[in-house]
């Protein structure tokens, strides 16, 4: 399941809707939230935009590629647009699998390239003013690294 | 025509979110790029940094590829999602 959505989410729910197949032995999940600091700036909320229709095709891409690496059964990706306060909740990646090391790569996998392939933007409000996030290096050879990993 | 979206920080940039162009023959990417550089100063900036990305029909694409009448190319920074 792939939502791009203002609202929160409960991860209890998504939870549960993950877990209640017993052919599934492992349940891994991922949320990545808004956090307090960014190079040396306090951050008190982001405003996060995306591109309506490619953002779902991406992350359609994104799931089935997982699924040509590991035997997966349920994938859900949440992702929330719009003004998000400190602390609040951004981004949930669940998957199941029989196995649990599939179910850790794949999740990893997931959020590596929702992070820099999905046409999401963080616009950070900062005690400085608000400010676009500057895409990480770090973060693209991490994808890269993938790549390699998976061909190997 | 070929309708052309803005995101992000170009969107504020540029005060502008879309525009149509009339088609034309051999149309690509990269000439649209041109194109629009050639508006003003402002455009010109905006429309030549190194980081720029481009996508034909939400498909991420390069600067050779062929945009045809009806297409939606769409141009924003690097992503930061997730």
């Amino acid at each position: 399941m792939i939502n791009v959505q203002q609202d929160d989410f409960v991860v209890a729910d998504e939870y549960q809707k993950l877990a209640d197949d017993n052919q599934d032995g492992a349940v891994v999940t991922f949320v990545g939230k808004v956090r307090d600091f960014n190079e040396g700036l306090g951050v008190q909320g982001l405003s996060l935009e995306h591109y309506p229709g490619m953002t779902e095709k991406v992350l359609d891409q994104i799931e089935a590629e997982a699924r040509e690496h590991w035997p997966l059964n349920k994938v859900t990706i949440i992702h929330r647009v719009g003004d998000l306060a400190l602390g609040e909740q951004i981004v949930f990646i669940g998957v199941t699998s029989p196995h649990r090391k599939a179910a850790f790569a794949a999740c990893e996998f997931l959020i590596d390239f929702l992070k820099t392939k999905a046409p999401f933007w963080k616009k950070e409000l900062t005690s400085e003013g608000s400010k676009w996030l500057e895409a990480k290096a770090s973060d693209s050879e991490t994808s890269q690294q993938w790549s390699t990993k998976l061909t190997n | 025509m070929i309708k052309v979206l803005f995101f992000a920080r170009l969107r504020e940039q540029l005060s502008t979110n879309s525009l149509q162009i009339p088609a034309s023959e051999h149309m690509t990417t990269e000439l649209i790029r041109q194109q629009l550089a050639s508006t003003d100063e402002l455009w010109a900036k905006v429309m030549s940094a190194d980081s720029l990305l481009v996508a034909v029909n939400q498909q991420i694409t390069d600067w050779s590829h062929k945009v045809n009448t009806g297409d939606e190319v769409a141009f924003f920074p690097p992503v930061t999602g997730g």
